[in-house]
């Protein structure tokens, strides 16, 4: 501490010499930089015309035509609508299913506790390389290739696991002594669970479900895989029609990002407080 | 693997509970291995549905997934139809065969090693960044909660669009880090095209979408660091490093180690960086295990199921292996999970 003149009783942490202090602001400054530019050269570039994408000046001859264009001429529409219904249903199931686990794995010591976290903490780790085959070729036996449902199913490998993980993190949280008085007014643990501790943790199944909806919404490796032709896709696999090896169409891609980025930003910068401390606190107390 | 360490993950979790027995013995209440049945009985009916589902979707994929990773199937022998006609499987039971020819051709062990490479360089980074950043945010400083907005942006946007961002910047013939080493005087960096650059290019990729996750989970447990601590060791006399080294690191354990295991799986498995960024190009150059056993299924011809098959059991494998190695480790150095 190089700090001259501190008054003795103050606390000398937090003191910094100004030096410090501008290296600390510059630091910063440069990482935010670098984490913020490109997403804004992405929405910079879908503001210009499509023939100046690639230009390196900021702002040029302002126009929403990407936009227009993007609304009109492609399935853009039609793929946000996929995106939505699959990862919407995937989280409602999901979250559904995976309720009550989260709130037994959290609250009872029973047999085979061990072997379901076991079980679920190892789902997640599933690569999926090990599950996209045969459950490609189910799924063509059923028929479902191509349908929102098969991707719905598919999704559901991983968001159970996940949600009951990361629900459990929830419930861990709330106090037992809620429990303890439910059964002292004679409810039974359903009961407890459904009237006391599900109102509770809603904040918490609230990030759950919205985990499991960005995670759905931002899925390559199956969407790519199973949906095919152009009605179908969902918006990661629009996005490639859009780049690939054959060139790129610029305009309409940045103009795309965009709208699939900003609703999933604001909702998460809202909701990122709690996202942490769900899977952290799942799998630290294990 | 699985059954041997939850058996005796079961034998462990039985001493806190036993521990719980006791206390309630002196409490002297009678009907307790009633009460139990009937809170097991409760406890299995609410964990029912998603071991059904685990089991259905999960399980039985699973199964057939190890199945055929046995067998030599790939698209023109598994059942299927044409039109109206529906033929049946007609692929074989080759037994390991599969797997010899993984581990002993070089193509596996090759990728298997850039995988590594791949996996520690941007877990270590994007923790070494991630640490710095919740270091600085920790302290006050002016701006505070906008430096943090500003630095989880890359977490809030979709993956996906984010790489596409990113292929957007690397473009080698008019993105904008050419354009802009270009007005410096520097030639074009071939960012996607070259083995060795476009190796750099997907870890920085994956460093920035991953530093984010990691700054807020370990300002996380920055915060849960009482502040008394530093205090006391200021007065003892410590330094900046040694309360770094005494203080910070010690409280900051059980996070990271969480964060480090997840992060290691995650980078290991991810797809959708390479996937969308290269595709595993130039040739198989970035080509990590997910993505090379994507291709093997989806994108030669014909489609080698049985080869892709093998692939993802290796990758699980693996994964599992160094799961319960790293939590014996942790074990071993006295953590209770």
């Amino acid at each position: 501490m190089t700090t001259t003149n501190i008054p003795a009783n103050a606390p000398a942490r937090g003191r910094r010499s100004p030096l410090a202090s501008a290296a600390l602001h510059l630091t910063l400054l440069v990482a935010s930089v670098i984490a913020v530019f490109p997403v804004l050269w992405v929405l910079l570039t879908s503001l210009k015309p499509a023939s100046y994408a690639t230009t390196t000046d900021f702002v040029k001859e302002t126009t929403l035509e990407n936009y227009t264009k993007l609304l009109e001429d492609t399935e853009f529409l039609t793929w946000f609508g996929n995106s939505l219904l699959v990862a919407g249903l995937t989280t409602v199931l999901g979250v559904f299913v995976a309720a009550t686990t989260g709130y037994a794995v959290s609250r009872f010591r029973f047999p085979g506790k061990r072997g379901l976290m076991w079980t679920l903490l190892i789902t997640q780790m599933f690569p999926v390389a090990v599950l996209i085959v045969p459950i490609y070729n189910i799924m063509s036996n059923l028929g479902l290739l191509n349908e929102p449902a098969g991707l719905v199913i598919t999704y559901l490998t991983i968001a159970v696991p996940f949600c009951a993980w990361m629900m459990k993190g929830f419930f861990d949280t709330i106090p037992r002594e809620i429990d303890e008085s439910g059964q002292v007014d004679g409810l039974t643990p359903f009961g407890t669970f459904w009237r006391l501790i599900l109102p509770l943790a809603k904040p918490g199944i609230a990030v759950t479900a919205f985990y499991s909806f960005i995670t759905a919404w931002g899925e390559v490796a199956y969407a790519s895989a199973f949906m095919v032709g152009d009605e179908n896709l969902t918006l990661a696999g629009g996005l490639q029609k859009f780049v690939n090896q054959y060139g790129a169409q610029w305009g309409p891609m940045t103009a795309a990002s965009v709208l699939i980025a900003i609703p999933a930003a604001i909702v998460f910068l809202f909701a990122q407080r709690h996202l942490v401390t769900g899977v952290s606190a799942g799998a630290v107390k294990g | 693997m699985a059954v041997h360490t939850s058996g005796q993950s079961v034998a462990k979790a039985a001493e806190p509970g036993r521990a719980r027995g006791r206390r309630r013995d002196t409490a002297g209440a009678p009907g307790r291995f009633r009460r139990a049945l009937s809170t097991h009985w409760y406890a299995w009916t609410m964990v029912a549905p998603v071991v059904i589902v685990i089991g259905v979707i999960i399980g039985y994929p699973l199964v057939r997934g190890v199945y055929l990773s046995l067998t030599n199937a790939n698209e023109r022998n598994v059942e299927r139809s044409i039109g109206v006609n529906h033929l049946p499987a007609t692929y074989e039971f080759v037994g390991l065969d599969n797997y010899t020819d993984a581990l002993t051709g070089s193509q596996f062990l090759g990728t298997l090693g850039w995988t590594l490479v791949w996996t520690v360089s941007c877990v270590a980074v994007t923790f070494g960044l991630g640490l710095a950043l919740a270091n600085i945010l920790n302290r006050r400083i002016a701006g505070r909660s906008f430096y943090r907005m500003m630095l989880i942006l890359p977490w809030a946007v979709p993956g996906f669009v984010s790489v596409f961002a990113w292929r957007f910047l690397y473009n080698e013939d008019n993105g904008l880090l050419n354009k802009l080493l270009a007005g410096g005087g520097i030639d074009a960096v071939p960012w996607l095209n070259d083995p060795t650059w476009a190796k750099f290019s997907v870890i920085a990729v994956n460093v920035w979408l991953g530093v984010p996750f990691m700054m807020v989970a370990l300002l996380g447990g920055l915060q849960s660091i009482p502040g008394e601590l530093y205090e006391a060791a200021e007065m003892d006399g410590a330094n900046a490093w040694q309360r770094f080294r005494n203080i910070t690191m010690p409280g900051l354990r059980s996070v990271s180690t969480t964060v480090v295991l997840l992060s290691t799986i995650w980078t290991f498995n991810m797809f959708p960086v390479i996937f969308l960024l290269t595709r595993g190009g130039p040739g198989e150059a970035t080509q990590i295990l997910v993505t090379q056993a994507y291709k093997f299924s989806f994108e030669i011809s014909p489609r080698d199921f049985a080869q892709s098959s093998t692939w993802g059991v290796l990758i699980l494998v693996l994964l599992m292996v160094f799961a319960a190695v790293y939590q014996r480790v942790l074990r071993k150095q006295g953590e209770t999970w």
